[in-house]
């Protein structure tokens, strides 16, 4: 079974909540939604995780329309209590930014011209100034790019990062945990001196080279690079039975396959 | 008893003035109090400092010019993420804001509902939510830790609207919906709270499981306004989905020349019962499918 770069990247998130132990599980987006949901039904039964509505499920529910699929709820989680989750810092969140910037700063705002008049109004900083400063996140990017990995800071710092001049004297840093970056092309993380991104993995086909040319800033390359596995069949039909229609194969452009041709 | 708290969306209305500080319930695409937003849409009140998770209705009153500011932590309708009348008068600069993380928000209508003047917070701090917004100030917390801490301002709110699945003339709520969202902090931060809701009853008379689902006292509600349908076209749960196709429709019109006004000729500015005839009519609107997420 050949899998597609979607299929691998949904691996790659899954492993992103290995050895987590009971959090609250948030994989916002279809890419990182089924990370989530591929890594309850695997190595980590103990995530907790919601319909991505109100209710804590007991199994993952398949995306988009589930026929005579019954969700199996094992408890409540409103918008309210996952507030209440975050500030107690047991959750590990995944989520899509617009930007991403060297010191693990995300913006989900304004991009472009001044902040009083932005050149593209995005959605808000919505949650992210509060997840990001109180639990672990996890970053998902579908297309690797220096408009995503920008040379400078992020337009509007919405997730906060390492960056210290950000952190005056008396603020709590510790709770920042930025964990991986799941792009297109690799598997990132802040493991580098004073949490600088390094890359840990680089998808079949990829070089770290076109890695580094498609981000703002500079990389490094992680002890012992590897190559981002290839889903196992195991995995693939899991997928196949957590996204019964496909909305994976819209998340990355053309949905290529995640062994790339040579050209 | 004698108390009989119902008036029309007029009269809620005729309550509000140009400048007020407008709390707005719901979150995103879901239950807001969409009728009573659209009699505000008929109205001359402008100036308005709008606190809301927004939605649909956030892209209407900036469209309308009523907005002067915007208190929000994002405004999206979830399966169009970007509002595209918000989008144009933000980028426009057309209104002025106050963008903050959602939990501040909450905890801005926390502080206002308890008469606190601010709450401690750790959301916002090292953001740019801070640069922005240089009214918000940190506080060093008294004890031994010291710790710093965004001092989050109550967020008070002049008047808000939520709109609620069953209500009675007293003021009495049930809000039935899989999430309640935040309505009851909007409606405890307000001076007067309005509610419109889908069904009105004389006065409720309710089991416990039932009684559960009333989740702010009627003391809090200045008035009640029977509204069918009257968060279309967003996500009333459990009663009936958002309107796709409306929202879809709503939002193909920012891309047309003079669309707004085109939108609001055909959906604002007629009455409520011709609203919902041009909306598809209640055998459409109660079958309309709920979200699957």
């Amino acid at each position: 079974m050949s899998a597609t770069l979607a299929e691998l990247m949904i691996v790659a998130a899954s492993e992103c909540f290995r050895d987590n132990g009971e959090v609250l599980a948030s994989g916002i987006g279809i890419v990182p939604r089924l990370g989530v949901s591929l890594a309850k039904l695997t190595h980590s039964p103990e995530l907790l995780m919601t319909d991505s509505e109100t209710y804590l499920v007991s199994e993952p529910v398949p995306l988009g329309p589930r026929g005579d699929f019954v969700p199996k709820y094992e408890g409540y989680m409103s918008f309210d209590r996952v507030f209440e989750c975050v500030w107690g810092g047991r959750r590990h969140a995944m989520i899509g930014p617009t930007q991403i910037d060297r010191w693990g700063q995300t913006n989900l705002s304004v991009v472009g011209g001044t902040y009083d008049k932005p050149k593209t109004a995005i959605l808000g900083v919505r949650g992210l100034p509060g997840n990001s400063i109180n639990h672990a996140n996890s970053l998902f990017v579908p297309n690797h790019g220096p408009r995503v990995f920008v040379a400078g800071e992020v337009d509007m710092v919405s997730g906060v990062g390492y960056k210290p001049e950000r952190w005056l004297p008396g603020m709590k840093q510790d709770y920042v945990d930025l964990r991986r970056i799941v792009t297109d092309l690799c598997v990132m993380d802040f493991g580098g001196a004073d949490h600088a991104i390094r890359v840990l993995s680089l998808h079949p086909g990829v070089s770290f080279e076109r890695v580094a040319e498609a981000t703002g800033f500079p990389l490094l390359q992680a002890l012992g690079m590897a190559e981002t596995p290839l889903p196992t069949a195991e995995q693939l039909a899991l997928i196949a039975k957590l996204d019964p229609h496909r909305l994976r194969a819209s998340t990355i452009k053309n949905d290529p396959p995640a062994l790339k041709v040579a050209a | 008893m004698a108390l009989n708290k119902q008036m029309s969306a007029a009269d809620v209305v005729a309550q509000l003035r140009s400048g007020m500080t407008l709390g707005i319930g719901g979150w995103g695409p879901r239950r807001k109090p969409m009728a009573l937003v659209r009699e505000l849409l008929r109205s001359d009140v402008k100036d308005l400092t709008v606190v809301s998770y927004g939605g649909p209705e956030v892209g209407m009153l900036c469209a309308a010019g009523k907005i002067r500011k915007l208190i929000y932590g994002f405004v999206t309708m979830d399966a169009i993420p970007l509002e595209p009348y918000f989008r144009k008068a933000r980028e426009a600069g057309a209104i002025e804001v106050m963008e903050l993380d959602e939990g501040m928000f909450e905890w801005g209508l926390r502080a206002a509902g308890m008469r606190m003047s601010f709450l401690p917070t750790r959301c916002g701090l090292a953001s740019d939510v801070l640069r922005r917004n240089p009214q918000i100030k940190t506080i060093a917390s008294p004890y031994e830790d010291g710790e710093v801490y965004v001092a989050m301002p109550a967020l008070k709110l002049d008047a808000a609207l939520i709109h609620v699945n069953e209500a009675d003339r007293l003021g009495n709520t049930l809000i039935k919906s899989h999430d309640p969202l935040f309505d009851h902090l909007f409606a405890r931060a307000a001076d007067a709270c309005y509610v419109s809701t889908e069904v009105l009853h004389e006065q409720l008379q309710l089991d416990a499981d039932t009684a559960k689902m009333n989740l702010f006292e009627r003391y809090l509600v200045r008035g009640v306004v029977l509204a069918p349908f009257g968060a279309h076209p967003t996500y009333s749960s459990p009663d009936y989905g958002w309107d796709m196709d409306h929202l879809k429709r709503y939002d193909a019109s920012a891309r047309e020349d003079g669309g707004w006004q085109k939108y609001a000729e055909e959906f604002v500015a007629i009455s409520e019962a011709q609203y919902l005839e041009k909306a598809g009519g209640a055998d459409r609107l109660s079958q309309l499918k709920r979200p699957v997420f």
